[in-house]
């Protein structure tokens, strides 16, 4: 299969490219030799675009198609316009799973970056061990989702779970991980910070290599505390870092899978149900598929208005600092 | 080591303004110097308290790796033994005989075999498609390239939940339905690494390039000559974390793989726990398994790993 990626621009440049840089003295061979660079570039592109095309936007088309559909069983699918995106307004699990998605999506996304933030300002210099620390900080972001959820499922059983067996240790006795939905709600946010902590340390620990020592060293001959040249210099000079990651950490929220999958499968009953498991639940488990493509639409949707809303806040604060 | 400076324009096209696609450059500036662990100046404000700090890093490095341990702990125990009564941290003995038993009576081995086999076309695939379309957006002039590459950038947001049902129904259409293709092919629909491939490929001195030009060398010369070969830091990153989000994909390949003997390890994992009593001892023992080649990995090339989760943000 790699060949054949290679192949197709190796048969369309190799001739046209070589002679490329020939043309570029006689003037009359200037327009064909823009052209034929243009045909370079498009076969550059052409395996990764066939791959897109094929594979993303088919499937986007494909997915608004079907959300006007309704499937059930094996017949064929048939017209009713509107029809699943009304089902929505009046569909309890529905209202419930967006709800979900975004507590869960406010919660997170603030312990991760706070956490994030503290650990990258205590471990920016030189600390002995520094390596390993950081290393054992970072490691969760290798972990596949699906073991982490595992562990997470083993530590958090009810029964006889780690967690509640140390709570038990200092009285508290069997917490209800399981079959209450807010706390089922409250060890999945905990899991998924435990992975995303890692991430959003590195980040800010990259963003404060570029802030200066000078800085910190003016800001304290002139009498700032460490909590002011906190609030002065570090949070100011980290804001790309927020900004970046801020951006990423709504997104993974946002569109959290693996870990509500494995560990609650959305339940009890639906209180840890989002976005993403209602619309599997409804596309493979329930199958109905026109409704399930519906659901996606709506979570695309969502997800490209986050997407343009910070693009817009980015360019206005490029175009006014 | 030859990395090509980052380019000073970035703020002026396209992906500069995306930060999903790539750090901001101050970030990506101290990624390398966090990646290749260069001396921090002197007189950093955080040369004191450092006992205090360092405290605060063991507390720290200990809680985030507990689960980890934990994993090992489980995995190790006799069969039963941590979800007995009483608190016990630490393996009574360090037995092997959840490996045993979970390799015994599943196809672990095949599971691992499919995550490789899966996972190294995917890698493959993926970086060659994405380098040559990150050179094409570096170094070719054609109509439309701004264009484009704005609607390869828009495909990032494309959320896999978003598309799995008609994705599902395109593979089914295709006929590649529970073949591995139904996996590999989706996954190197990814326009993921073309921002860093254009990114490092522009900061290859344009002299040189101008060079190979009046010798008569052709874009795919000067690609798989100059550009490939100044590229090595880029193909490491490239590889290892297109590797990595293969190795740990789950939605995905939890709808397009149907038949038990060609699930990777993720799904696998997931199948243990689907059984009626699951065997939490031997369930920890596979996910020994299937973390450890990534935590190798981790920990061989933690250098490459940092640069790109922090100048991607991870997949």
């Amino acid at each position: 299969m790699s060949r054949s990626g290679t192949a197709a621009p190796a048969a369309t440049t190799g001739p046209a490219g070589r002679r490329g840089g020939a043309t570029t003295a006689p003037r009359p061979g200037l327009r064909s030799a823009r052209l034929r660079e243009g045909l370079v570039g498009w076969a550059f592109l052409g395996p990764n675009l066939v791959l897109l095309v094929t594979f993303l936007v088919v499937p986007i088309l494909g997915a608004l198609v079907l959300s006007l559909q309704q499937t059930r069983g094996f017949g064929d699918p048939e017209w009713v316009g509107l029809q699943n995106y009304a089902r929505m307004v009046t569909d309890a699990a529905f209202w419930q799973s967006f709800g979900n998605t975004v507590v869960f999506t406010v919660v997170t996304v603030p312990l991760e970056m706070a956490l994030g933030l503290g650990l990258a300002v205590l471990l920016d210099g030189v600390l002995p061990g520094q390596r390993v620390w950081r290393t054992l900080i970072v490691l969760p972001l290798v972990i596949s989702g699906v073991a982490s959820a595992m562990i997470a499922v083993i530590l958090f059983t009810e029964a006889n779970g780690l967690v509640n067996q140390v709570l038990g240790a200092v009285g508290v006795g069997g917490v209800p991980w399981q079959s209450d939905g807010t706390l089922a709600m409250v060890s999945v946010i905990v899991t998924m910070v435990w992975l995303r902590v890692g991430l959003n340390m590195i980040v800010y620990l990259a963003g404060l290599q570029g802030v200066s020592p000078e800085l910190h060293e003016a800001a304290e001959l002139d009498g700032a505390n460490a909590a002011q040249r906190f609030r002065s210099i570090t949070l100011p000079l980290v804001g790309p870092s927020t900004f970046f990651l801020l951006v990423l950490n709504v997104i993974a929220s946002f569109q959290v899978f693996d870990l509500v999958f494995v560990m609650t499968g959305g339940g009890p009953g639906y209180s840890t149900s989002v976005l993403g498991t209602y619309a599997y639940r409804n596309g493979f488990e329930i199958r109905e598929q026109g409704y399930g493509a519906a659901l996606g639409v709506v979570i695309l949707v969502v997800t490209l208005l986050f997407t343009v809303v910070q693009w817009r806040t980015n360019r206005t604060r490029d175009l006014t600092e | 080591m030859t990395r090509p400076a980052a380019p000073a324009t970035a703020s002026g096209t396209p992906a500069g303004s995306s930060p999903a696609a790539q750090a901001p450059s101050g970030t990506a500036r101290g990624a390398d110097r966090l990646a290749t662990g260069r001396a921090p100046r002197r007189g950093r404000p955080g040369q004191r308290f450092v006992v205090l700090r360092t405290a605060v890093a063991v507390v720290a490095a200990l809680v985030v790796a507990f689960p980890l341990w934990w994993m090992l702990v489980v995995a190790f125990s006799p069969r039963g033994e941590v979800f007995g009564r009483g608190l016990r941290l630490v393996p009574s003995t360090v037995t092997l005989e959840n490996f045993t038993r979970v390799l015994d009576r599943y196809p672990v081995a095949e599971w691992f075999g499919n995550s490789v086999v899966i996972g190294v076309f995917v890698t493959v695939l993926t970086v060659l498609v994405n380098l040559l379309a990150g050179y094409a957006f570096a170094h070719v002039r054609f109509v439309g390239r701004s264009f484009v590459f704005l609607t390869f950038l828009a495909t990032l947001m494309i959320p896999v939940q978003a598309i799995m049902v008609a994705q599902f129904r395109l593979v089914t259409g295709l006929g590649i339905y529970g073949t591995y293709w139904s996996v590999i092919l989706p996954s190197a629909a990814t326009a993921f690494g073309v921002f860093l491939a254009r990114q490092f490929m522009l900061g290859v001195p344009t002299e040189l390039l101008e060079a190979a030009r009046l010798d008569g060398a052709g874009h795919l010369r000067i690609f798989a000559r100059i550009v490939l070969p100044l590229s090595g830091p880029l193909v490491a990153v490239l590889v290892l974390l297109t590797l990595l989000g293969s190795w740990n994909d789950f939605a995905w390949p939890l709808i397009a793989l149907k038949d038990p003997d060609l699930f990777t390890l993720p799904i696998g994992l997931l199948y243990l726990k689907g059984q009626t009593t699951p065997d939490y001892n031997a369930i920890m023992a596979m996910a020994v398994l299937t973390v450890l080649p990534m935590v190798a990995l981790f920990v061989a090339f933690q250098r490459f790993f940092v640069q790109g989760f922090v100048r991607s943000g991870v997949r």
